[in-house]
């Protein structure tokens, strides 16, 4: 009898569709003004889980299925997205919009849902005691703004006293983000900061740029998305401003933010939190099981840009997260509060990058219960526009912890604060 | 005279150059409110769109091309050609003289009569509307613009006015694109009235713009000059593509530039071509001059609402705008 009932479960079990999923909503933007941004991302994050069902059967033997949900970068529809997809079982959600993310903090900690804002979002969520389902690895807005101080000193000597800094910076939640670390970075280094607002979208940045010719700033710095990119890099080549000398933060970055000045963009400097380019083998896998194998989640035309292996590194840490709380739980078949712990216990080595087909494609860095941004890792990327390149000019290095970890706990603390919570024990 | 002294002439020269990219945009809403009284709402989609299809036309791109390899399994892209600015700007207007055709056939013909509020919101579908085929027929991707305009800093002007406000003066900046800008507008307002002065279709459309129902008694093909307006419309809108998408790259933030345009509308009268440049000159040096003298200590950033309020101001006192017609309603 019992034999009986195994051969019938097992006949069931094999009869039956396989139900188990591992579910990575894609909070897209493919329409509207920053779509020429959202789509490359939404590509790179579908195509990598693409080339893990088709190459691996999924991850673990599970295999994944991706609900793309369109945003139009606008915080209500990010928000209707999370409501509308989150009962499918969401593992982790990658809201790619610091408004979003900021509205998405309370609700997906309510829910029990992990949020990964990669490089944006709110900057103190990296402390993991405060913010138990958020994580920003491998870096934070903080991380960046001291990544360009860091560069900057550098190329001085390690000297930048008296020199002048102008942020020029998107009038929003957004670009205000680095200004405090930038008030405390010029105090400890003493620069002279000069703070430059643009209001969106930022078409019109001639008042802007009038002002930088007239104050003649050392360096010019960016926190900028969308069409204040490419403008202000144009009114920077227009007055002759030495692009070596205006650095991006990695949102001012990718190929469409430089290719419309042509010329007069060469030399321009960004930050990256990962490589740039395709020279890396996970992108042979990619043309044979997913570009030539017709799966591609856009044209295939992406392949190897800025934001293409952004979207791609993304879905690689989630694939990993994934792993590796399979790993911890014993299961294959993860809930989203299993994929937290597997995000928490992240940890992203040389060894692990290359088995991946990645090899230094990011930092190595690890996760832990009160660090969810990781070590904060950087490196500096500079547009040819002869080659049409961005490449690489320094190694991924480390920012000043001393500034950012004070920060986050003041911040971090405050929210706690304000909404009565009290920080977990991590020790 | 001191370096401020100077930056502040500097800064008001910038500002009528900027004046006159938002009069670029701000002509097409007035050609077609002037001739029919509708506001279109889709003026700054069809500057996007003539800039999308001007650089498709000629860089080679094949339209809808996503479509066609989708559907068919091809995977084409490019004819191959590269077609010279001017042939590309002929092309591409006959290309908006078909739109406009095309509009007037299935919207605007078919609500022939309607309030105009339900033509101004016809106006928001076609869009919402173009802002998808654009990007179907074109990609949504950010394109280079390159007709031959010069861009940068005129650096004859810059060194022949450097040793006017002594060691902190730098000689004034002037955009050679908006040197270019100036000169485009001007020779348009120029072409604009004497066709309308001088020709018997614009002289049609003046008497249209002043009463429809005179103007249809005495035999005036009322659609055949919708058709006109609408083209003329499209060819201002490829020109403010043109000089817009040179500064931005062909991209959607191109249909945005509308908004600049807005406070141009209120403050010149949306009737008035020679409103929409003055209008454009009071905006253009209004919002400079208040962003340079004021804005560093309110923290900046004030260019876009500063237009909207010196727009208002001049609308409590004049709410038909500078140049507009009086509006009488007689009981």
């Amino acid at each position: 009898m019992k034999k009986l009932a195994t051969l019938a479960t097992a006949a069931v079990m094999a009869a039956s569709p396989v139900l188990a999923d591992l579910v990575f909503p894609s909070l897209s933007y493919r329409t509207g003004p920053y779509a020429a941004n959202g789509i490359p991302f939404a590509d790179g994050y579908a195509d990598y889980f693409t080339l893990l069902n088709e190459r691996d059967g999924g991850i673990g033997g599970v295999p994944i299925r991706m609900v793309e949900c369109e945003t139009g970068y606008n915080t209500e529809k990010g928000v209707e997205c999370y409501e509308s997809t989150k009962g499918e079982g969401a593992l982790v959600y990658q809201p790619l919009s610091t408004g979003i993310t900021y509205q998405l903090i309370p609700k997906a900690s309510a829910d029990g849902i992990p949020v990964h804002s990669m490089g944006y979002g709110r900057t103190s969520a990296a402390n993991g005691k405060v913010f138990e389902w958020i994580f920003n690895y491998p870096a934070n807005y903080w991380n960046g703004a001291s990544h360009v101080v860091n560069h900057i000193l550098e190329e001085n000597g390690g000297d930048v006293t008296g020199k002048k800094i102008a942020l020029v910076y998107h009038n929003s939640a957004y670009g205000k983000e680095p200004i405090r670390t930038l008030e405390e970075l010029s105090k400890k280094h003493g620069f002279e900061l000069s703070l430059i607002p643009v209001d969106h979208p930022g078409q019109e940045q001639k008042s802007q740029w009038l002002q930088i010719r007239r104050e003649r700033p050392d360096y010019v710095t960016m926190w900028g998305w969308g069409v204040m990119n490419q403008v202000a890099i144009q009114e920077a080549a227009n007055i002759r401003f030495p692009m070596e000398n205006f650095i991006g933060i990695w949102w001012s970055a990718s190929e469409n933010d430089v290719l419309p000045a042509g010329d007069g963009a060469n030399g321009y400097k960004a930050l990256a939190m990962n490589s740039t380019g395709s020279d890396f083998p996970i992108y042979g896998d990619l043309q044979k099981y997913v570009v030539d194998a017709g799966k591609a989640a856009g044209a295939g035309d992406q392949l190897g840009t800025v934001l293409y292996n952004r979207g791609m590194y993304a879905a690689m840490l989630a694939a990993e997260a994934a792993k590796k709380a399979q790993e911890i739980h014993g299961v294959g078949d993860i809930t989203p509060a299993m994929m937290r712990d597997g995000m928490e216990a992240l940890e992203i080595t040389a060894a692990g990058m290359e088995a991946l087909g990645l090899p230094n494609f990011g930092p190595e860095f690890a996760v832990s219960c009160d660090n969810h941004g990781g070590p904060g890792l950087g490196a500096v990327q500079q547009w040819d526009a002869a080659a049409g390149k961005w490449s690489l000019i320094t190694e991924f290095g480390p920012s000043d912890s001393d500034v950012i970890n004070a920060l986050i706990e003041e911040d971090s603390a405050a929210y706690a604060a304000e909404n009565s919570l009290t920080p977990r024990d991590c020790s | 005279m001191g370096a401020q002294f100077y930056y502040t002439i500097e800064v008001f020269l910038n500002g009528l150059m900027a004046g006159v990219m938002y009069a670029l945009v701000a002509l097409g809403f007035v050609l077609i409110f002037k001739s029919s009284g509708i506001f279109n709402y889709a003026q700054g989609v069809m500057a996007l769109f003539a800039a999308q299809t001007l650089v498709g036309i000629q860089t080679g791109l094949v339209p809808f091309s996503h479509l066609i390899n989708a559907a068919l399994g091809t995977d084409v892209h490019h004819f191959g050609w590269h077609i010279p600015g001017i042939l590309s700007i002929l092309l591409t207007t006959l290309v908006m003289i078909g739109f406009a055709w095309v509009v007037i056939k299935l919207v605007l013909k078919p609500l022939a009569g309607q309030e105009p509020i339900i033509l101004f919101m016809a106006t928001i579908g076609l869009a919402y509307f173009m802002e998808g085929f654009g990007d179907l027929m074109w990609g949504s991707d950010i394109k280079k613009l390159d007709v031959g305009l010069p861009q940068g800093g005129n650096f004859a002007i810059e060194e022949a006015t450097a040793s006017l406000g002594g060691p902190d003066f730098y000689g004034f900046y002037l955009d050679n694109l908006d040197i270019w800008a100036a000169v485009i507008a001007t020779l348009l307002v120029v072409a604009l009235t004497l066709f309308s002065q001088y020709t018997a279709t614009g002289r049609a459309l003046r008497a249209v713009a002043d009463d429809h129902q005179a103007a249809l008694s005495v035999g005036i093909n009322l659609e055949k000059i919708w058709v006109v307006v609408w083209g003329v419309a499209g060819f201002v809108a490829l020109v403010a593509g043109i000089m817009w998408g040179s500064k931005l790259g062909v991209q959607f933030s191109l249909s945005l530039i509308a908004l600049k345009a807005l406070p141009v509308l209120m403050l010149g009268g949306f009737t008035s071509i020679p409103g929409a440049i003055v209008g454009g000159l009071i905006i253009g040096v209004g919002e400079k001059l208040f962003e340079f003298a004021i804005g560093p200590m309110i923290g900046g950033a004030t260019e876009n609402w500063f237009a909207y309020v010196l727009a208002l101001i001049f609308l409590v006192f004049r709410p038909q705008g500078l140049f507009g017609d009086k509006i009488i309603e007689r009981v």
